[in-house]
């Protein structure tokens, strides 16, 4: 209970906490405080009817308490400054944009994108140091330095908490869905913890700015991709979407998708996540209409052109215009270093009758997770063996 | 930290927090030429407009351009010897050819003001460095 709690109500209670005293550390400390005396309290009290707002509270009391202790026997003025800006009652609760000037300070330009996913993580996520190095692989000291850097770049540069204003509000979002999107494909595959943190994310920030459809787009995208994770993988290798097994789909999942899809598409403002969304929403509707795939990629393209995306375009291209219309759009691009650009190529030679293995063997080369290495492996694997009946077949000739 | 309701109400360990903080704008430009004055004119002038625009602001401090790397001398105390050496510091491809400093609300403000200069000095970099005291 108080874990739930704790997950769900720590961001916010940090947020309130930074906005009532100033500063992101001792907010931190409040809150922890607060959580610990919880531990103790709540078994023998019973659950607070708002336990929420009992965190916020004991926080702050909590707080003041410290700021006392620490002003005692000097700094006299600053005590009666404290105690006259001791707040409101209603200033205690949820003041409704709390949680977004944070993850706005979390992810401001001046800090750098690592940085930023973990101060977004350690702040809004409740997520442990500890956890945090453990899902992006890194030593835990290493982590640790990063975000108290973080911390005291924010606190002696002034990084300001508060919403941007509207001049600079698109630019600021976009990188804070970056590093929302960005927690939730580090996580996705393998790491679940990580890209449900990214999708609690993104419905708080969609409810904290109803009006952004890019914000919906991406929860819409984190959905509807997170709806396949149970047939993503089968014994430790990546199943492609054709191969899945629908019904190991999350059909709730797919169906809110959906549902946040059609609601983007009546605003009618498409953005990169939204499209993106829209066409994970096509294929979540088999079997796909490749054409409407294609058209999605094209809009996709005409926002942001990127040679991955125009890769993704031409497999659907494949779907609608045959594979040798594909392959030279794929030949056309600069990605030599991307292994899903090999894959696709291996692919479509396949397709063609031509021999894949050399593009399959470039594809493994530079792919770096183990489950699509060990998807690569078995497509050489099976073309070695039809090689060999071929072979075996001739002799027999 | 800045909360945007109410600067003079934000508190740190108990210590209320001043209104400004006073940011390092370091202009860095490669060594070698000074650009000829047909180049340099145009870009002094809209330096110096900037200037005073961040006087009128409130927000300058003070301004400099400093003289090449050349003319410095660094001096370095050790068990009571001065150990002096011509030169700069750090012999790089870069180094600091002036400087402004500004009082600013937050870093969102002095960056804007950052931003400006390096228009006006494009390419050369600024760097935006809070001043500690």
């Amino acid at each position: 209970m108080i874990e739930d709690v704790f997950r769900a109500q720590y961001g916010r209670a940090v947020s309130v906490l930074t906005r009532l005293l100033g500063d992101i550390d001792l907010a931190e400390e409040a809150v922890q405080d607060a959580f610990a005396t919880a531990v103790l309290r709540w078994p023998v009290d019973g659950v607070p009817p708002a336990p929420a707002g009992w965190i916020i509270t004991t926080a702050r009391n909590r707080a003041i308490d410290r700021l006392r202790r620490e002003a005692k026997g000097h700094e006299k003025q600053a005590q009666a400054a404290l105690l006259h800006h001791e707040p409101e009652e209603q200033e205690v609760g949820d003041v409704p944009d709390d949680r977004l000037r944070l993850i706005f300070t979390c992810c401001h330009p001046s800090l750098a994108l690592p940085a930023q996913v973990a101060l977004t993580l350690k702040l809004l996520g409740g997520l442990t140091t500890a956890e945090i190095a453990k899902a992006f692989l890194v030593p835990e000291p290493t982590m640790a330095q990063r975000i108290v850097r973080a911390k005291g770049k924010v606190r002696a540069a002034r990084i300001p908490y508060r919403v941007p204003r509207d001049a600079d509000l698109p630019e600021r979002l976009k990188a804070v869905l970056a590093v929302v999107y960005l927690i939730f494909n580090e996580g996705w595959l393998d790491r679940a913890e990580l890209a449900e943190e990214a999708i609690r994310l993104g419905r708080v920030l969609a409810g904290l700015m109803p009006d952004e459809p890019e914000v919906w787009g991406l929860l819409a995208l984190m959905l509807l991709v997170a709806s396949r994770r149970e047939a993503r993988l089968r014994d430790g290798r990546i199943v492609l979407l054709q191969d899945q097994d629908r019904a190991r789909w999350n059909a709730d999942l797919v169906r809110e998708g959906q549902d946040l899809v059609r609601r983007c598409l009546r605003w009618n403002r498409p953005g990169p996540y939204q499209l993106q969304a829209a066409i994970n929403a096509v294929h979540s509707d088999p079997p796909t209409d490749w054409h409407q795939v294609v058209a999605l990629y094209d809009q996709l393209i005409a926002i942001t052109p990127s040679p991955v995306v125009a890769l993704h375009r031409a497999v659907a291209l494949a779907e609608t215009e045959g594979p040798e219309r594909a392959l030279l759009e794929v030949d056309a691009l600069d990605l030599d270093r991307y292994h899903l650009f090999h894959a696709v190529r291996a692919d479509l030679l396949q397709r063609l009758g031509k021999d894949p293995a050399a593009a399959l063997e470039a594809a493994l080369d530079r792919a770096e997770h183990p489950a699509e290495r060990e998807l690569l492996r078995e497509r050489l694997r099976a073309l070695r063996l039809a090689a060999d009946q071929e072979d075996r077949a001739d002799d027999d000739r | 930290m800045v909360v945007e309701r109410g600067l003079s109400r934000s508190y740190k360990g108990g210590k209320e927090i001043p209104m400004t903080q006073k940011y390092l704008l370091s202009i860095y430009q490669p060594d070698g030429e000074t650009p000829p004055p047909e180049v340099l004119e145009p870009i002094m002038a809209n330096l110096g407009a900037l200037n005073e625009e961040m006087q009128a602001k409130g927000v300058w401090v003070f301004a400099a351009g400093l003289h090449p790397p050349s003319t410095a001398t660094v001096l370095r105390a050790n068990d009571g010897d001065v150990l002096m050496t011509d030169g700069p510091f750090a012999e790089g491809k870069e180094h600091i050819g002036g400087f402004t400093i500004i009082q600013a609300a937050d870093l969102d403000e002095a960056l804007e003001w950052g931003r400006r200069l390096a228009g006006v000095l494009s390419p050369l970099p600024i760097e935006v460095r809070p001043v500690a005291f």
